[in-house]
């Protein structure tokens, strides 16, 4: 089953594209990282995908194949926006009555156990938490509502380190307890590197990368070797990006084959998530998408 | 039954029932080591069973423990368990949590102490020699390799005390 399938979707704001024509086809089961610059349309993309925005062009569809938007699909999936936004003078408990009331998927019992372990005490307000404990209190309403897809919009975006770290453990430990998919959106690449499983890249509108994130690393590779040589080996490989400082060159790799040979006279390095992402978003060219080597691999030989 | 290192392979039940619910360590990540995260936690069981804090029967931490103090993905912890149990470290008991197993090459506690008692001897004597960190450690490796080769060709010589070589040898060595 899919979490979220799209088929050519587009949204257009006016006379700019947001997002144009992405296919994407997200498997149950993992936590995915939505990546990529601010206004790449990674809100959008999101919107979408629980019913919240119109498409222009195309169709998403959610768990299997569920409309987005629609009863049933609304009922499966939890959203978080983007500053997790509450009712700041409604006391906590209230905030969990109103979701109550206004979910048919509730778990009570849930709600409360959760805010007892991290310590929320019931009749404040809401707006008197801190900044962590209410992105934990939306988190809490979110997983209170039972769902098989949890969507958040740049959860950690307001948060200090701490709050950060406990936020992803508590979510980490949602995911261990009930195996439900999560997508969340960032443009802090290093906030997601040791929880997702699952990565897309969102540059300019564009989906650039998408796919398991093991299978992406050993996918790629950076290769150290004379600059003198690099046009040369830019020309057979799949160079995704290539960086020069005198006499030595880095390029980043995509491996055609699972058991790519290294050029003699270069050495071959493993990537990191952050690299990688990186150097597709200094590449607006490149792309590795599931399925065969697109065409725009291939030609995206950038030259520095 | 003595409180003695040599009476410690009891029934691994016994074992576990008797240590109770706190898991036997914490894992702590290394972000700038480089070292992928679930072999980060497969090398830090492996390093607490050859140093005796993990024995037989002791529970590694359950996968939501993991995950709420590192905030990490649970997959990668089952993957470094089901690392684990491949080598024949650890095996997962239905509902009750990932136990200890084999304990390889697992040496009493002062046993070690008097081994490091030497090594300490050695590394001052090469200090005395003029020999810096760098060198001591490429001597030792180099030593280690040496001492490696020539043990493959000779079978290992079993000098551990009964109770422990059932426990472990056949199992750990993967």
């Amino acid at each position: 089953m899919n979490v979220i399938e799209t088929h050519g979707l587009g949204k257009r704001y006016g006379r700019t594209w947001a997002l144009k024509d992405a296919a994407l086809a997200i498997p149950a089961g993992y936590v995915v990282a939505l990546v990529g610059p601010n206004g790449a349309g990674k809100t959008t993309l999101l919107h979408m995908s629980v019913g919240l925005t119109r498409p222009t062009t195309g169709q998403v569809t959610v768990l299997g194949s569920e409309p987005a938007g629609s009863p049933a699909a609304l009922d499966q999936i939890a959203f978080v926006a983007q500053d997790a936004p509450l009712y700041k003078y409604l006391s906590t408990a209230d905030m969990l009555h109103l979701t109550r009331n206004l979910n048919r998927r509730w778990d009570q019992r849930r709600a409360e156990g959760r805010l007892k372990e991290l310590l929320i005490p019931l009749n404040r307000k809401v707006g008197k938490l801190s900044g962590g404990q209410q992105a934990q209190l939306a988190l809490t309403l979110a997983l209170a509502r039972r769902p098989q897809l949890l969507v958040l919009d740049e959860p950690l975006a307001s948060l200090d380190p701490l709050a950060r770290h406990d936020f992803m453990a508590s979510l980490m430990a949602a995911v261990a307890e009930d195996g439900l998919s999560v997508v969340l959106s960032s443009h802090v690449i290093a906030d997601l590197e040791r929880v997702a499983d699952y990565l897309i890249v969102l540059s300019h509108g564009q989906v650039q990368v998408a796919g398991e994130v093991e299978g992406l690393l050993a996918g790629h590779s950076t290769l150290t070797g004379p600059a003198a040589a690099a046009d040369d080996v830019t020309e057979r490989l799949a160079v995704v990006h290539a960086s020069r400082a005198g006499t030595v060159a880095h390029l980043l790799v995509r491996n055609k084959t699972a058991a790519e040979p290294v050029p003699p006279g270069w050495e071959a390095h493993p990537v990191g998530l952050e690299e990688l992402v990186l150097a597709y978003l200094r590449a607006p060219g490149a792309a590795a998408l599931p399925g065969p080597v697109t065409r725009a691999t291939q030609d995206s030989g950038i030259r520095a | 039954m003595t409180i003695d290192k040599g009476t410690d392979s009891a029934g691994p039940a016994d074992g576990a029932g008797e240590r109770g619910q706190a898991p036997a360590m914490v894992f702590r990540l290394d972000p700038s080591s480089g070292v992928p995260t679930y072999l980060q936690l497969v090398h830090q069981v492996e390093h607490a069973i050859r140093l005796g804090y993990l024995g037989q029967g002791d529970r590694l931490p359950t996968v939501k423990e993991v995950v709420s103090s590192l905030a990490i993905n649970p997959n990668t912890v089952l993957k470094a368990y089901r690392e684990l149990e491949h080598k024949g470290l650890a095996a997962g008991r239905p509902g009750q949590g990932t136990f200890v197993q084999g304990t390889p090459g697992a040496v009493g506690l002062p046993e070690l102490a008097a081994l490091r008692k030497t090594l300490l001897v050695w590394l001052r004597s090469a200090d005395v020699a003029g020999l810096d960190e760098a060198g001591m450690v490429a001597l030792f490796t180099s030593a280690l390799r040496d001492f490696h080769d020539r043990r493959g060709e000779t079978p290992v010589p079993g000098d551990r005390d009964g109770g422990r070589s059932q426990a472990g040898t056949s199992e750990g060595v993967a």
